[in-house]
Order: structure tokens, then sequence, then C-alpha cells
């Protein structure tokens, strides 16, 4: 069974359109392949900014920024992932997060991607949860695989990626 | 209308732990000889809300058990009874139950319902030993009987309808009451004709409009209860005279009670008549209690985190004054800045003054929001030393002042427990027996002092005791035998009284259960530095001691000095710093598996270089002669900082870094500088914990290579 | 709509009472004893008020009674919202100027119900 995004805020159905299955995904690139993420768990997409470091951490945890007086963490999913070099420009992309751990408590996070594509409309019952398909991301951080036209978009679990357990889950293909 | 009762459970219980905490304070101060009237209304007042409270919001074992607190409390009140020791000893027991249960019910776990039928039956035997019992009986099973005597009146289905005669007297308008109300509810009941009569109107010249003088005459048709129509006149029934006739066909109301009706009268065509008057008694019930119906159990209880503050109307006007000046002073200078010209430069500068002014103000005043009384910690203290004294026979009076100063909120809530702990130190080693005292030449009655008060930026808070004071020997033997220190080492009367922090280090002979609960000292000592503050003991033997705790009036804000470390700027906290020196290098000794040490004065430090245990890049400084080190203390150990530079010395709000991410070694939290970034706060003792691991790892790496 | 006073020393009590009478549409203000209450009392006008008995610096009682006194709240209706289920209370109230009475514990229901009554 393909696993329903969770439906978290009661404004979600005007935004999602007509019909209930419907669902809306900000999709992005991490080196060659294109994942997506609830939109409602969107908080805001910011440029990149000089980050300041926390030591003795993983190197993919870049550190931390102040977002409107908030100390938010900033994570980069493509060193995370093995997902090619990381470089930072003005123009490398910080999209801001907000996850539940499993108390039900709420983060806020910033993860850096390529490139956002777009938001696409995803009909979640088209959701194929495949067993592996050769993801840089291991399946155990997604909710399912979904073709948009001709592009094939996996769908990441924000709160499993970003519990911050200090764990490298990078897959070696 | 459905209402959820349970959005109102939080404030109950806030508001029920507040009553039962001021019957505990009210109770212990009664002073037996010379009963405060207003004292007493005080408990009873809480007793009171709770139980009213507790009926209301459905929570039934809560209210039986208060309602027997209030009776004993309402006879004590009422002069009915006398106020002894023991009963003040149940009440108190009472109070302990009482709180139990509801912190079972806010936490959604069973009542212990033997414990509570124990002291229900210690408060049931109170009660009827002594004093006036026939309080309980007027006030409770009064309802029940009147509603028995009500029945036994009038078989409601025998009745037809009713006949009322209702002569208000002249004052009935001014309790509020207007007779169409009345007769609207009746309408509401049965089919109603009224008839107005206007005999007692008095002539124009003497009527007084506020007055009424009408009396009328009513009948109701329908399948109505005796107890409805009384219901209806309730309030009124001492206002008024009042006749109420049953129509009936048949159906003598002098009928026993015991006979039941099985049918229906039979209608009748004629018009009823009637057949009795009976005057309205005096004693009507109250409005029916079988309405009354429990509420919502079983609700989901908060999670027990969830906090509030009740925050004083004056602290909130003032910060909303403040928002109302700094409002001003924006649109002041956005107007600056709006035609800006250079020879408005002045007005700019002035206005930048006056923001940074009322910027400091407001985060003064917001602070201010936290800050709690001490008394919200020392209240507790007075059952404490009552309790426990009366336990272990001594005599032992507690004196507390500065009970107003006020300490941050998380201060408040973390400091509890090490203050408890220390008073019971003080009441089980610290103050002697009776007989001991009155040897010693000193008096019978012990004295324990809390004492608070503010000193520069801190907190101190005193427990004195005029007890027997620490014994050193004994405390240096101790040591000596635990092998904690040496022999013949030189020890100072300040690391002697320090021993009592050891971990493991205890005096009594025996464990008792007052103070030898498995944590000790040094667990105090802990929760306090954690706390950011620090412990000092002063103790004259035969004469007392004193332990006087050093806290910081905030933990939101700290003092701190920011130092450069390549790229990235940290905050240390001020009062951790003790100086800052250039090392040169042949002062340092190298050790292997314990890092670099330097000597200063008579002490060797570790020297922790802050770019290697961060891992920073670009740094200015790879050479002691280049930098600079500073040397920090935190929870007793100190060491040697090496950074590239000083910068400046600022306040900064501390921010969780666990917030949005997770507990950093080494870093206590993090902060915003005036340039927007973060700069991360220091935490020394986790310094030292990391570099010693660092250590480590690099001697076993060594040891394994070679 | 009926504007009511709702005063009480309790605040879940206050609070239950003014969230079911503003359900239901009247307009409530509240006061913690009878001292705010009759401050507040002077400086504007209320329809009805309904107070808890025994509360500090001013009590049920005493405030009817006061209230009373001024001419804006000579024939408002004013009930008391008591636990004692003796008549002492009651016939104290009533002497000082109380309209009625509703019995603690009661729930919205309840209150409403009277409350409606008297306001028609």
């Amino acid at each position: 069974m393909p696993k329903q995004p969770e439906m978290e805020h009661s404004d979600a159905e005007s935004t999602r359109g007509q019909s209930a299955s419907d669902a809306q995904f900000l999709a992005f690139v991490l080196g060659s392949e294109e994942y997506a993420v609830d939109i409602l768990r969107v908080q805001e997409i910011r440029s990149w900014e000089p980050v300041s470091r926390i030591p003795n951490v993983n190197a993919y945890e870049k550190g931390v920024v102040n977002l409107r007086g908030a100390i938010v963490p900033i994570i980069d999913l493509r060193e995370r992932f093995n997902l090619g070099l990381s470089e930072y420009t003005p123009v490398t992309v910080v999209v801001v997060l907000h996850t539940r751990d499993d108390s039900g408590k709420q983060r806020i996070m910033g993860v850096v991607v390529d490139a956002v594509s777009d938001v696409v409309d995803v009909d979640t019952s088209t959701v194929q949860m495949t067993p592996d398909f050769g993801a840089r991301v291991s399946t155990e951080y997604l909710n399912g695989i979904v073709s948009v036209g001709e592009r094939m978009v996996m769908l990441l679990d924000v709160d499993k990626l970003l519990k911050l357990d200090g764990g490298n889950d990078a897959r070696e293909i | 209308m459905t209402i959820d009762m349970a959005q109102f459970h939080q404030v109950f219980f806030e508001e029920s732990f507040e009553g039962l905490d001021a019957m505990e304070s009210g109770l212990l101060n009664l002073d037996m000889g010379d009963v405060d009237e207003e004292a007493i209304n005080t408990i009873f007042r809480a007793a009171h809300s709770i139980k009213g409270g507790s009926g209301t919001f459905g929570f039934t074992s809560v209210a039986e058990f208060t309602h027997v607190m209030e009776t004993l409390l309402d006879e004590m009140r009422d002069g009915r009874r006398q106020i002894t020791q023991g009963a003040i000893e149940i009440l108190l027991g009472s109070v302990d139950c009482l709180r139990e249960m509801l912190m079972a019910i806010q936490s959604g776990q069973e009542i212990d319902t033997v414990r509570v039928a124990g002291h229900k039956k210690a408060l049931d035997t109170e009660l009827d030993g002594q004093g006036n019992t026939t309080s309980t009986l007027a006030n409770d099973s009064a309802d029940q009987c009147l509603g028995e005597s009500a029945t036994v009146i009038m078989p409601a289905t025998a009745v037809q309808g009713w006949r009322i005669a209702f002569s208000p007297h002249a004052h009935l308008l001014k309790t509020g009451n207007d007779p169409v109300r009345m007769f609207r509810e009746l309408a509401e009941l049965g089919e109603l004709s009224v008839r107005v009569d206007f005999q007692g109107v008095p002539d124009f010249h003497q009527l007084d409009p506020e007055e009424c003088h009408l009396s009328w005459d009513l009948q109701i048709i329908g399948d109505i209860s005796r107890e409805q129509i009384d219901d209806v006149f309730d309030w009124v029934e001492e206002d008024c005279d009042l006749a109420v006739q049953a129509l009936t066909v048949q159906q003598p109301v002098t009928q026993p009670s015991g006979d039941v009706v099985k049918d229906r009268p039979e209608p009748v065509a004629e018009s009823p008549e009637p057949t009795e008057v009976a005057p309205l008694k005096a004693e009507l019930p109250a409005p029916s209690r079988k309405q009354h119906k429990p509420v919502a159990k079983n609700v989901p209880a908060r999670p027990a985190g969830s906090s509030s503050i009740r925050v004083d109307t004056e602290k909130i006007d003032n910060l909303i004054n403040m928002v109302g000046e700094l409002v001003i002073t924006q649109s002041m200078l956005s107007l600056v800045g709006e035609h800006f010209s250079i020879n408005r430069l002045d007005q700019l500068k002035s206005g930048l003054a006056q923001l940074e002014r009322h910027t400091r103000e407001l985060q003064e005043s917001v602070m201010n929001i936290r800050m709690l009384p001490i008394n919200f910690v020392f209240t507790r203290f007075p059952r404490l030393v009552h309790d426990l004294s009366a336990k272990m026979g001594k005599k032992i009076t507690l004196e507390m002042t500065g009970e107003q100063t006020e300490v941050d909120k998380t201060v408040i809530e973390l400091i509890s427990d090490p203050l408890v702990h220390l008073v019971r130190n003080s009441l089980d080693h610290g103050i002697e027996m009776p007989e001991q005292r009155l040897a010693a030449g000193k008096p019978e009655t012990g004295k324990i002092t809390l004492n608070a008060y503010h000193r520069g930026g801190n907190i101190v808070i005193e427990v004195c005791d005029d007890g027997r004071g620490l014994d050193k020997q004994k405390l240096q033997a101790k040591a000596i035998e635990k092998g904690l220190i040496e022999d013949n080492m030189p020890i100072t009367e300040q690391q002697i009284f320090e021993l009592i922090f050891m971990p493991g280090f205890s005096t009594a002979e025996q464990l008792s259960d007052i103070s030898g609960r498995g944590v000790g000292m040094d667990v105090v000592r802990k929760n306090i530095q954690t706390l950011g503050g620090n412990i000092e003991i002063k103790s004259e033997q035969g004469q007392g001691s004193v332990f006087a705790i050093h806290l910081p009036l905030t933990l939101a804000i700290l003092d701190g000095q920011s130092i450069a470390v390549g790229d990235e700027t940290y905050i240390v906290p001020l009062v951790s710093i003790i100086e800052s020196i250039n090392v040169p290098e042949d002062m340092v000794n190298r050790v292997a598996g314990k890092g670099e040490t330097f000597r200063l004065r008579e002490e060797y430090l570790p020297i922790i270089r802050m770019h290697e245990i961060f891992s920073v890049e670009n740094v200015r400084a790879t050479k002691l002669s280049e930098g600079l080190v500073v040397v920090v203390e935190g929870q007793g150990v100190r060491c040697g900082l090496f950074i590239d530079d000083l910068l400046s010395q600022q306040q900064v709000v501390i921010k969780s870094l666990e917030a949005n991410f997770r507990r950093v070694e080494g870093v206590s939290g993090a902060t915003i500088l005036g340039d927007g970034s973060v700069a991360l706060i220091l935490d020394i003792p986790g310094l030292v914990r990391l570099s010693n691991q660092q250590a480590a790892k690099a001697q076993q790496y060594y040891a394994e290579t070679a | 709509m009926a504007s009511i006073l709702a005063v009480d020393d309790s605040a879940s009590m206050r609070q239950m009472v003014a969230f079911t009478l503003k359900g239901a549409g009247y307009d409530v203000v509240e006061a913690v004893d009878g001292e705010d209450a009759l401050s507040k009392a002077k400086s504007g006008k209320f329809d009805l008020v309904v107070t808890d008995v025994n509360m500090p610096r001013k009590d049920g009682i005493t405030l009817i009674k006061e209230l009373r006194q001024l001419g804006d709240y000579k024939f408002t209706p004013m009930l008391m919202l008591t636990t004692e289920s003796g008549t002492d209370k009651k016939m104290q109230g009533k002497a000082a100027g109380a309209t009625g009475w509703i019995v603690k514990p009661f729930n919205p229901d309840q209150l409403l119900k009277t409350i409606n009554k008297v306001l028609g």
C-alpha cells in the first residue's frame, strides 16, 4: 500500500484541488536524480548564506543560521547521500522544512539542494513503493516513487530524513 | 449546547494546587490559642473552591472527599468546633491526599482509593468524635429529606393541574425577580391562565412605582408535579404569599406515600375542583439535584510538561508602555529616513540612541516576566520542617526572609530539589535533639533560616541552622579512611568542608530516611552547577552552619566574552573567565595521553587548543606565542583555552541549539550576534571532557602504532 | 444581546461560566472578586450579575447588597453561585437582595437554562 502523505493542515484540501487524493510536492534536483517533499512541509526557500559551523558533527551538517531569531541547522542533502560535489554559490538553494520527531516536537531545518525544479501535482493513488530501484537515497527515507510526465520523482519522508541522530546513511552503489 | 469541559481542567488543576498550598500554609500557621478568623476562612475558601470546581468538572471522588474537609473546616470557622493539633494533622494529611488525587486525575492515573478511604475515615472520625455533628445533617441530608417529603405530599400522577394564589410583597421587584419571568416559566409547563388583582394598588399619590402591589390568581392545567411549581417560585418564597392548590378529581393528598397510583386519573370534563390548599413550606428543596450528572470522565490529561506562567498585570502594562514608546521611536526614525539630509544627522543619532535604550528596556522587561518570587520554592518548607521535626522529636522553628526576591522561572523549577536536600540535611545533621541542645547551653528549640537576596547579578539563597556545625576532625578522618585525601596532607578549612560534596561521602553514622536518600550532597552541588551557580559553606562547630547558594538571576541571558578562533566567533561566559595571558612555549609541558599543560603560579593547567578541538580552519594563531590563552573555570575545573584573540564583551540572549538540532559536546547553546550571525556559547566542563577524550584517543593511536 | 457580569475567584469556574454564556451569545465581563466586580459594575451597565459567594476581599453577598444600593442595579437580576446546600447562605443572599441562586455543582446546560429563564 502506498503511504498517504500526511495531511496536517486544515486548509490542505483547498490547496490540493478537487480530488482528495491529490497532493502537491516541491520537486528538486539532487545530483542527477529528482526528489520531492510534501509542499505542506516547506516553510520557505532561501538562497545559501554563510553558516556558523558546529564542531565535531557530520560533514553534511553544515552549521546553523539565524532564521528570524531561531537557530536553524543546515543540512546538505547532496553531501549526505554522496550525490556529487557541494559548491556553495549565492544561487545555491536552501529549502526550509519543518519536521516532527517521534514525540511530536516540531523542528525547523534547512536542506541544501542543487536546484528547485517545480511544484508537482501528484495523484497519491499512483504512488508506487518499489522495494529497491537503485536510487542513491535508501528506500528507508522514501515514501514512494511517482511519475510526472516523463520524469520519475522520488518522494522523501521528511521526518525520517531529518531525524539528525548523527548517523550517515548514504549508500554505496 | 455541548461544551468541552476539558478545556477548563488545566486551569482548575492549577488553581486547586495553589489552593492546596494556601491551605497547607494556613494550617501550619494556625495559632491554636488565638485563631485568626480570616486565616481559617482562607483555608475554608480553598477547600470550598476545590469542592465546587471538582463537582462541576465531574471529579466526583474529589468533590466527595473535599466535602468532608469542608464540613470540618466550616465548623471550625463557625466556632462550633475546637481547633486541635490532632485535627490540624488530619487536615494536613488530607491536603496531601487531595493533592495526590488531583495529580492522579491530571495525569490520567488511577486514584489510590485505599489511601483516600483511609484519610476520609480519619476525617469522618474527627467529625463524629468532637463538636457539633448537626451540620452534616443540616447540610446534606436535609435535601434528601425534603426531596422525599415532597413526593409524599403529592404523587404527581394524581394531579390535573394547579391553582396558585401569588401575592408578591412590595419589595419583590427589588430582588430582581420579575413576576413575568415566573409566568413565562409556568406557561412552558402547561396551559396557563392569569387573572390579576388590582385591589392592593394604592391611590396614585401614594403609589411608589418601584414597588409591587399587584397579586395574581393563576391556574395551570397539565401533568405537572408540585416540585416543578415549587421550582418556579423557589427564589421568591420569602418575598411573597403563595398558596398552591392541587386540582384533582379524586386522589386525596393525605394518602400514605406508600400507596402507588398505577393508573392515570380519568380525564375530567368539568373544571377540576380544588381539594386542598397547601401553603408553601419554608424549607423547599433546592433546585433538583438529580439534574447533576458528572461530566466527561477519563478526559485525556494534558501532558504534564506543558507549563504556563502567571504574570503580574503590572508587568504586562509596563511592557505595553515600552512597546508603545518603541513604536513612536520607530515612526520617528522612518520619518527621518524618508527625507534624509546630512543636517538631520543629529536627529538620526538621537533617534538611534533612543531606539537602543528602548530595546534594552524592552529586553529587561521581557526577561522580567519570567521572574517569580523565590517564595514559590520557600512555601513548601514550613510543612517539611513541621513534619520532619515532629518525626525526629526535634524542636525547630523556621524563619524565612527575602521571600519576594525574584528569580527566573527555570531557576525556581530547578533549585527546589537541591534546597529541599539542604534543609533536610540541616534538620537531620545540623540541629541537635532538645536534650543535647539544653546540655550544650543552647535554647531547646533550634532554628533554621532560609534567606534569599540579590547580590550583584546573582541571587543568593542561604540555608542557615544554629545546630552543631560541621566537625572538621571527623570529616578529615573520614576522608582519610575513605582514601579521598592523604593522611598528612595540609588542608584548609574550606577544603575540608568541600569534602561533603564528594560522591559517596556521608558522615552520618546511620543513613536516616530524612536525608540519607541515596542522593548526596554531590548531587546537590552538581544540580546547582548545572544552573551556573555554586555553593559555599560556612560553619562553626557548636554554633551552626550556613550553606549559601549563588545563582545567576536568569538562565536566558548571560554576560559573554566573544572570542575569535579562525573564521569562527564563540562566546565564553564572562563568569567563567579568570584571566587571559600569553603563555611562552617554554612554560608548556607535553604529557603523552594528557595533552599539554602549563604552570600558572602553583597550578598545572591543561591547554585546550580551540582550533584543534573544534577543527576550525583558517586559524591565525597556531603557536602559543601568536595567540592568547584564556584561563577559565567551570564546575571546579580549570583550564586554558588557546584562541586567536579576544573580541568584545556583550550581553547575549541564550538560544537553544537543541530546539532544532541536538546537543553538541562543548557547546551549551547559541546566540545571535549584532550582525545577525550565530555564535556558539562554549561549555567549559564539556570542553574539558572533549579534550580528555581526544587526548585519550590520541594516546591509544600512539600506543597502537608504536 | 444582554450583558452579564460573571464574578468568581476561581479561574476555572469563571472561565467555564464566561465561555458558556459567551457561547450562547451574551456579552460577558469577568471579575475576580467582589471588589473587582463592584468597580466593573460601576463603570458599565449589566443586565445580569452572576456571582460566587465565598470570595476574598469582598464576598458575593456583600457585593449584591452594595450593588442594590446603586441606582443602576436596583432591579437587575443577580444570581448567586453557591455550593452551600444549607439554607443559610441563600437566605443571607435573599436578604441582601439576590434574585436567586444556582447550586454548584452545575453543568453548562443548567447554567444557561437558568440564565435564559431570567433574561427571558
